[in-house]
């Protein structure tokens, strides 16, 4: 096999493994500021997806340019759930949080088949079908536009976090829920917050993978699943590792596919799972527990 | 505040206890009688309305849609649909079988996929339901014995042994044929069935044409660009393929991503012409060969099937999907009205005896054999042109020549 399959394949894992961490980076983010686990987070990105999908069908907008509009509307429900939702459930044993989220997942896959149906859809940009010949490489120009944008967002989250006040407070509460309250910050109101910047960036990371994937409302477990895996694998709680963790399984899923049976690639990614709970339980950029 | 007593309650002893549970029971037992007798034969459809094959259990329920008007032009009794949804999930499939059976289904009819009817005829077997099969290919379900479970639909080898027919018959009026072809297939049981199928099969019909690599995928894949590329990398000539509708959309996407024009699809399962191929890739869809059951167009019943479906849903192609359901449901209604009764024996022994010459599928008509499996159908070769299916195949049922090699994706 030539050699620039291999680049190709690699590359192409590379992008979409960009949006698959900008997606658990939200997943992230979450845990790792109110210590909540989001079970219905891949059911949130399908939201996006048929926002985006919608907002296509309906004006023409192309999902790129939707993508912080979509944002802001999924950063909107992730504060209202957070606030009126969760927060009863924050001191509660954790498999009423578990109960309470699988719940609304079940709620959101099933609002998605009644108003949207069963069917797969997609948005069928102007530049669908594009792709750029770099010598021997013929990369996807889709994936080249969403990978880009998976990183601009996730720069924007990291920026965020560490130059603004209130993600300076957000990341105080992470650190000492119990100071955080002494020094006076709103801890409610900033959980709110941190649950609507995680839902905001898997509301990107939506309105991305529209144009590498097609939405169906079934399609939000297997996204849930695959967050929990990779940021398992980059280290909960950690932003930098859940990028990482994307990128690693979204390479592995490529190449595995190519040199052993496409058929066989999610198993590769279950195996690095495997291998991380085995050998480096807080994952590849975790804290360990002291 | 006080709260009232219990004691206050009417008292129920085990006489007013009997009394009101035969009553209910009564109540319950009475509307289903009178609806069992006045509205014909209860028939459960099980397809799977939802799921990664949605789109295509959707193309069969309209199949169900406009049957009802057509068997009543026939002179067939009415029937009562139960419908059901499989999810595309072989558990949920059994699950569903049960249900019906225990909500009154008098016969089964179902479920496009081979995983799924295995699954439900092995519950209809188990009750003693007659289950007829409107699309499944796999050859073991008509293998075992079942005394109840009959299939009007081509096996796995009858598909690929007319497809290579076919193939060689397009290739030998154009003058041109592949040297090589990569296969990539589904790994559902259909899918595989056909895998194991080509292996036994090829050799027996001396194709032009070998087999590269054969490359297989998850029915529910959501991006298919490793095994596109691992395709393309073979270096085949022509690309063979067995698929279901989400996964030929997919392929095709990142063929013309990839830039590989291979000389020309050749897919022996659904997927390349169902509708919602064609308008979602509009004049990218044009070109790729279909080997499947498919129907003659100068029956009778195949211009009445075509006109309802018109009506009822303008603008789609009669297909496979709806066709080999309306045959199901034609099978179901024939055996009742000979049967003239709904009980599941008397329905399954005139179901053996079916002899259905006026119907859509190509062949002879609908006849089953000794395991319950119409062995007389016959494939077709139809190819997508300009949003349309036309019939490249065999000799003597075509309506078109095919396009061979298919015209290049950057040429379009």
């Amino acid at each position: 096999m030539p050699a620039e399959i291999y680049l190709n394949v690699a590359i192409s894992g590379l992008l979409t493994g960009l949006v698959y961490g900008l997606m658990a980076l939200g997943l992230s983010v979450i845990f790792g500021v109110v210590r909540v686990v989001n079970f219905a987070h891949g059911e949130m990105m399908t939201i996006a997806m048929y926002l985006a999908v919608a907002l296509f069908a309906s004006f023409k907008l192309d999902p790129l340019l939707m993508l912080l509009p979509i944002a802001g509307v999924l950063f909107l429900l992730g504060y209202a759930m957070q606030n009126w939702l969760i927060t009863p459930f924050i001191n509660r044993p954790e498999h009423a949080q578990f109960m309470l989220l699988i719940a609304v997942a079940i709620i959101m896959v099933n609002g998605l088949l009644i108003v949207f149906g069963p069917d797969a859809q997609n948005v069928q940009t102007s530049y669908s079908f594009d792709s750029f010949a770099i010598g021997p490489l013929i990369i996807d120009a889709t994936k080249v536009y969403a990978g880009l944008a998976a990183i601009v967002v996730a720069a924007a989250l990291f920026a965020f976090f560490k130059f603004s006040l209130t993600g300076k407070a957000i990341r105080a509460c992470a650190d000492n829920y119990t100071g955080a309250l002494v020094v006076g910050l709103d801890v409610r109101r900033l959980y709110a917050l941190t649950f609507g910047l995680g839902a905001a960036c898997v509301g990107a990371a939506g309105a991305i993978l529209v144009l590498i994937i097609d939405v169906t409302p079934p399609l939000g477990p297997a996204f849930t699943l695959l967050a929990f895996i990779i940021v398992i694998v980059g280290g909960l709680g950690s932003m930098p590792g859940a990028l990482l963790g994307g990128v690693l399984i979204g390479v592995t899923e490529a190449l595995a596919g190519l040199l052993f049976t496409p058929s066989a690639k999610s198993m590769f990614a279950f195996a690095i799972l495997v291998l991380v709970l085995l050998f480096r339980p807080e994952g590849i950029m975790g804290k360990r527990a002291s | 505040m006080d709260r009232k007593p219990f004691t206050n309650s009417p008292r129920v002893t085990r006489r007013t206890f009997a009394a009101g549970t035969a009553a209910t029971v009564s109540l319950m037992a009475s509307p289903a009688i009178l609806r069992a007798q006045g509205a014909g034969l209860k028939v459960g459809v099980l397809l799977p309305r939802s799921g990664a094959q949605a789109g295509i259990g959707q193309d069969c329920q309209r199949g169900v849609d406009v049957t009802a008007g057509i068997l009543k032009q026939l002179g067939y009794p009415s029937l009562q649909i139960m419908n059901a949804d499989t999810e595309t999930n072989v558990e949920v499939a059994r699950a569903r079988a049960e249900k019906l059976i225990s909500d009154g289904a008098q016969l089964l009819v179902g479920a496009f996929d081979s995983g799924q009817s295995t699954a439900i005829a092995q519950v209809a077997e188990q009750k003693g339901i007659p289950f007829v099969i409107n699309i499944a290919a796999a050859p073991p379900i008509t293998e075992q014995g079942y005394k109840f479970v009959f299939r009007n639909f081509a096996t796995a080898p009858m598909i690929l042994s007319d497809a290579f027919v076919n193939q060689k018959e397009v290739f030998e009026a154009s003058g041109v044929a592949p040297k090589t072809v990569v296969f990539m297939h589904v790994n559902d049981t259909f899918g595989t069935a056909m895998q194991k199928g080509i292996g036994g099969l090829m050799p027996k019909f001396n194709m032009p044409y070998t087999i590269k690599e054969t490359i297989s995928y998850d029915p529910t894949a959501r991006d298919l660009s490793v095994e596109v590329s691992k395709a393309k990398a073979t270096g085949a000539e022509a690309l063979m393929v067995v698929s279901r509708l989400n996964d030929a959309i997919l392929i095709t996407r990142e063929m013309v991503k990839q830039r590989w024009s291979p000389m020309g699809v050749l897919s022996m399962g659904p997927g390349w012409y169902e509708d919602q191929y064609l308008k979602t890739l509009g004049k990218l869809a044009d070109g790729p060969l279909s080997f499947v059951p498919w129907y003659d167009p100068n029956k009778k019943v195949s211009k009445l099937l075509e006109a309802a479906l018109a009506k009822a849903h303008p603008g789609i192609n009669l297909n496979t999907n709806q066709i080999y359901t309306f045959e199901a449901l034609m099978v179901a209604a024939d055996a009742y009205k000979r049967a003239g009764s709904a009980d599941p024996k008397a329905l399954a022994d005139a179901i053996r005896k079916t002899n259905i010459t006026d119907n859509v599928s190509t062949g002879p008509g609908i006849q089953f054999d000794a395991k319950g499996q119409n062995d007389k159908l016959k494939n077709a070769g139809i190819q997508n042109r300009a949003g349309k299916l036309v019939t490249v195949a065999p000799k003597g049922a075509t309506n078109a020549k095919a396009e061979w090699p298919m015209k290049p994706y950057d040429k379009r």
